[in-house]
């Protein structure tokens, strides 16, 4: 039979793609397991290391955060946090995926131009928080950001003292800005400026900025600023917008209203 | 030299599918700012071109010249999408940093230049042992400049500090240029030049 013939074209096609579907699907089906399970330690890393509390080498991490880490799903507009009697299945603290929740139009409403200032397009409903606990009582707060830069869009984690003001630490977790300029998001150095910069001042206004260039500690405000990437003005500018964002009227404004007035409840 | 040891070894350096036949730049550029990505990447390439050109070779005698070129595609994408799956599986961290480019070795001409030049005219073993000396080839140009751009553009071996930055209280001030793609071709550039004065029959005649 010759090579040519139309039935031979066919069995030979068939055949190949029956041995590689067979192939490909095997190999998915077995690492899928392996590939979930590193997507979710990764995440809970990410969360550790915004609340301080990841260390080298360590191996326990997931019982660091089974003890120390007390995760929330709020509803963004009203800052409450939704009873567990409403979680569905794409809605509990473990199942959680901002990028699904960001996509879907079921739990996002799209963003009117002038306030989508993190280009974000979509505002999800809901969004899950954690609470860094120490002993009982809350110690910092983490909240997840995610906002475009020059080439990709950088999801991250902000940590929140418990003063609800002061900034503790802001962490990157997946981004594709250029390596050496805009992924300078990820320098330990630079990140750790984010340590005590003040968010918020006295009266309540949103005060933190990321600069174009270098803080100059002596002038008024130095407080709340933290240096631009050298090299990097989209990415900084996407930083210092996305920033804005989450912690504005559209972000977690009025979570953080709610929290500051349990707070002043429980004082009294 | 034996017939075989020859297939293997030519691509390295008298043939070097990067240097010498200039295909496959594109990933070179891409992959190549730290070692370690380096690595996997050529890992992944041996792995693609070893398995492409053994299967390609084994039904050689079957496949009609009418889709010849499909069947070739079939099979490098199910053999990349293969290795993709296990660089997520069990090295997650560097899977993040590769993120494309594995998926693009099917678009890698090394491959495909490859199955079409070799395996479709040899014997299955030679044109394995020439998959894998092919993918040595990429790897060895590969990691020459993952070397050079992660030492000298940020100071590191294998993410373990060699030269201490400036911005760490070091004395190294790094090139930000070879933390970018573009020197990936100058130094590849500069390792085509070294091959060719080291032996002079690889220049083309003007």
């Amino acid at each position: 039979m010759s090579h040519d013939s139309t039935f031979k074209t066919i069995m030979v096609a068939l055949g190949v793609c029956l041995v590689c579907s067979i192939l490909v699907s095997t190999t998915a089906v077995t690492l899928n397991e392996k590939q979930e399970q590193n997507k979710k330690r990764d995440e809970i890393k990410n969360i550790l290391a915004a609340g301080d509390l990841l260390q080298d080498n360590r191996e326990d991490f997931l019982q660091i955060f089974q003890e120390r880490i007390q995760p929330q799903i709020i509803e963004l507009a009203s800052g409450t946090p939704l009873p567990e009697s409403e979680y569905d299945k794409n809605f509990t603290p473990e199942n959680f995926n901002i990028k699904e929740i960001a996509k879907s139009s079921q739990y996002s409403t799209p963003l009117e131009a002038d306030q989508d200032i993190a280009q974000i397009k979509r505002k999800p409903k809901y969004m899950i928080v954690y609470f860094v606990k120490k002993e009982g009582t809350v110690e910092k707060i983490i909240v997840p950001v995610y906002g475009r830069g020059l080439w990709s869009t950088l999801y991250g984690f902000l940590a929140l003292d418990k003063n609800l003001k002061t900034v503790r630490a802001l962490t990157f977790y997946e981004h594709g800005e250029t390596p050496g300029l805009g992924g300078e998001v990820d320098n330990k150095s630079w990140k750790a400026q984010w340590d005590g910069k003040k968010a918020f001042n006295d009266t309540g206004e949103l005060v933190l900025q990321v600069l174009k260039g270098k803080v100059d500690p002596s002038k008024p405000g130095a407080e709340s600023q933290v240096d631009g990437l050298t090299g990097a003005t989209i990415t900084t500018r996407g930083v210092d917008q996305l920033i804005k964002f989450w912690l504005g009227e559209n972000g977690y404004g009025p979570f953080l209203a709610v929290l500051e007035k349990e707070g002043a409840n429980e004082q009294e | 030299m034996s017939k075989n040891k020859k297939i293997l070894l030519d691509p390295i350096f008298d043939n070097n599918p990067i240097a010498k036949q200039i295909l496959g730049i594109c990933s070179a550029l891409a992959v190549t700012s730290k070692l370690e990505t380096s690595i996997v990447m050529s890992l992944a390439v041996i792995f693609v071109v070893a398995f492409s050109n053994l299967s390609v070779s084994l039904i050689r005698h079957h496949i009609p010249s009418s889709i010849r070129i499909i069947v070739e595609m079939t099979i490098i994408a199910s053999l990349v999408i293969i290795a993709d799956q296990v660089i997520r599986a069990f090295a997650y961290d560097i899977s993040k940093q590769l993120s494309v480019y594995v998926g693009l070795i099917i678009t890698n001409c090394i491959v495909m230049g490859r199955a079409e030049g070799f395996a479709l005219k040899n014997p299955p073993w030679a044109s394995f042992l020439d998959g894998i000396g092919n993918g040595l080839g990429y790897s060895f140009i590969l990691l020459t400049v993952g070397l050079v751009r992660e030492l000298f553009g940020s100071g590191k071996i294998l993410g373990i500090t060699v030269l201490r930055l400036n911005t760490e209280g070091g004395i190294y001030n790094p090139n930000g240029l070879l933390l970018l793609p573009p020197s990936a071709f100058l130094l590849i550039g500069m390792i085509i030049w070294a091959i060719r004065r080291w032996k002079p029959e690889q220049v083309e005649e003007e």
